[in-house]
């Protein structure tokens, strides 16, 4: 029931003192505040990690090879080896849970400036793909087109260019699209200007600098041979991609006469692992949060209780008074509960509001900052935001609740008496 | 109306027992105006505490309109003392940060009658009292006298059959302290029991019998007819004073 009079209590009973109403509700204040940019600036940062990964196909692996560590089969430690596109069709033919698996060869990148149109050069990352890499790592063309697997068929000299080659490579006011670029002194022909959805990064350089042309023009045109420097797989849904991954390393071991032993000739990467590391990181860091903003809130809390104990003590005249005239106990603890959760809440309402305002506040800032922020949309969810709020109800009555017991416990002709 | 058989009361300080009230009879009929003398120590507010429920006593039993008042509740005792007690103070203790109005109107608050109707009624009390037009005041605007016409008209609205003034004089000048003798002369008139507490004789005169109490005792009982000779006596310890 709204009892009116009940608040005009309350109210008068703050107005009185009033800076010390503030210095109350301020530690209040503070905790939730605090709890609030935390939890926001956590979310950002998990937003912020997760947008950079989430469309990259969280069911993938990713191997290239290293020196062997251990001698095997007549062969001494140390030895480099390749992968070999017979590999490949093994395990295409072989390994019944791979969904996508695409190659990818490494174009040479020692030689500074590889890529000349006309006046204009530059030093970009050039990789042989197939098609379907563009489903594991997402890409979406801009302009044009992404490599297809005509391309592948045909060995056209075609190539995909990240959007700062299209920069650094065109002018302005002219359509890449058609163009060509010499490349390790091969031309090709822009079909598409590329923008990666994610920023995970395989083999090193920005995505925005990366030339991509079909695996096997680029075979061709530079003698790699039947060699492979590295592939990416993605496992059918409903299977572990981390258990294709060890059975792919046994038989490539197998092909290449590595020690089953060597854990270093196979190099490898799974997201799905990477997934799990990233998700129980931010799981950490919310619980972090919440135990830091909870241990403010609490210091809050315990300030509230601590000057609410104050205020009982000077009021204690006005209370036996209250009780002297017909106030029951019940009353008396009706009020100084409804006195401290209403400062409690109207602090931590404050707070809740101050907060999520800086946070709005900093997200569109930081919406500004584009694609390359790590921090973005820092957000509170509002079952958050109310759990905060119903904790800082619970915690405004046992603020208050504390004290009025003391309060009652004086009689009230020692109350009067206590000048 | 009350009926006080052999009380006992004693305060524990510390591994000290202090012993207040040693055995007190009393009786107090409907009507009565009665003062409570004695120097101080003699337990004349302890007594005055328990007759308004507001301390409870060790031994003895004491009956208010009838009811056993022993052990009660906190709860109940508020229940009572807000149908059958109104309390007047040295100190005035009206709440500081309410007006005048308010601060009479503040026991009916306690009993659950809604804000419009009590102030009304707390304006009609005030009224009676000749503070009309202070209603709005703040305690600290008010003189001595005028605070503890308020704070009688506070303890007069929740129809009371007693009042209970501990020293309601104390803080007053002559002057005033006879107006406000007069006005609980008036309420007295009007049927109600009035019981003050005070250690000025010429207060203690103006009522209809004094209980002087002596060492947790009651020393002696001067009823009406034998007030004037009280006042001979009280010359007399004047004088040899």
């Amino acid at each position: 029931m709204f009892d009116i009079d009940l608040w005009r209590e309350i109210i008068s009973a703050l107005k009185k003192n009033r800076l010390r109403s503030f210095m109350t509700a301020f530690g209040v204040f503070w905790g939730i505040f605090m709890l609030i940019i935390m939890s926001g600036a956590g979310r950002a940062l998990e937003n912020g990690v997760m947008d950079g990964v989430k469309a990259f196909a969280t069911n993938s692996a990713f191997f290239w090879t290293e020196r062997t560590s251990v001698p095997y089969g007549g062969f001494q430690r140390g030895r480099r080896w390749n992968y070999e596109t017979g590999d490949m069709d093994y395990i295409r033919d072989n390994v019944k849970e791979i969904q996508y698996l695409s190659p990818r060869l490494f174009g040479n990148q020692q030689s500074g400036n590889n890529t000349i149109r006309g006046e204009r050069t530059g030093a970009f990352n050039v990789f042989g793909d197939y098609p379907d890499y563009f489903k594991i790592d997402q890409w979406t063309p801009v302009k044009g087109r992404l490599i297809n697997d005509i391309d592948i068929i045909q060995e056209r000299k075609v190539c995909n260019i990240g959007e700062r080659v299209a920069e650094t490579m065109f002018a302005q006011d002219e359509n890449p699209i058609g163009q060509y670029l010499k490349i390790s002194g091969v031309y090709y022909q822009v079909v598409g200007v590329i923008h990666a959805e994610t920023r995970m990064n395989i083999g090193g350089g920005k995505k925005e600098e990366t030339i991509i042309i079909p695996f096997s023009t680029m075979r061709k045109a530079y003698n790699y041979g039947n060699r492979v420097y590295f592939f990416s797989v993605t496992s059918k849904p409903g299977t572990s991609v981390s258990d294709m991954e060890d059975k792919l390393k046994k038989i490539l071991k197998d092909r290449h006469k590595i020690a089953p032993e060597d854990l270093q000739a196979v190099g490898s990467f799974n997201l799905e692992k990477e997934f799990l590391k990233f998700n129980a990181l931010f799981i950490g860091i919310q619980l972090l949060t919440w135990i830091v903003g909870l241990g403010t809130l609490l210091a809050g809390v315990i300030g509230v209780s601590n000057i609410m104990l104050v205020i009982i003590k000077e009021r204690t005249p006005e209370i036996g008074i209250q009780r002297a005239i017909g106030a029951t106990p019940a009353t008396v603890i009706k009020h100084i509960v409804a006195e401290s959760v209403f400062l409690t809440v109207m602090a931590g309402y404050i707070g809740l509001s101050l907060g999520v305002a800086l946070l709005e506040l900093l997200n569109r800032i930081l919406q500004k900052g584009g694609d390359e922020m790590f921090f973005r949309r820092p957000e509170v969810n509002l079952s958050m935001a109310l759990s905060a709020l119903g904790v800082l109800v619970i915690a405004g009555i046992f603020a208050g609740l504390i004290p009025a017991k003391r309060a009652i416990s004086i009689k009230p002709i020692d109350a009067i008496r206590d000048e | 109306m009350i009926k006080l058989n052999n009380i006992h009361k004693s305060y524990v300080m510390g591994n000290n027992s202090l012993h207040v009230l040693k055995g007190i009879d009393l009786q107090i009929e409907q009507g009565d105006f009665v003062s409570i003398m004695g120097s101080s120590g003699s337990g004349k507010s302890t007594l005055l505490n328990i007759l308004g429920m507001l301390d409870n006593y060790d031994e003895g039993s004491y009956y208010l309109a009838g009811t056993l008042i022993q052990n009660m509740s906190e709860k109940k005792a508020a229940q009572y003392r807000n149908d059958l007690v109104g309390f007047v103070f040295q100190s005035f203790n009206l709440i500081s940060f309410k007006n005048a109005m308010e601060n009479v109107a503040l026991p009916l608050y306690y009993k659950g009658v809604p804000r419009k109707k009590r102030n009304q009624i707390a304006m009609e009390y005030l009224e009676k009292l000749g503070l009309k037009d202070w209603a709005n005041h703040m305690p600290n605007e008010m003189s001595g006298g005028q605070k503890q016409r308020v704070a009688i008209a506070r303890a007069l609205i929740s129809k009371p059959k007693i009042i209970l003034a501990d020293e309601p004089t104390g803080a007053l000048d002559t002057a005033t302290s006879y107006e406000v003798m007069e006005i609980l002369k008036e309420i007295n008139d009007s049927g109600i029991t009035v019981i003050i507490v005070t250690h000025e004789h010429d207060i203690a005169a103006m009522t209809r019998q004094i209980i002087r109490l002596k060492d947790g005792r009651i020393h002696e009982v001067i009823r009406n007819g034998e007030l004037k000779e009280f006042k001979k006596s009280y010359m007399k310890e004047l004088v040899t004073a």
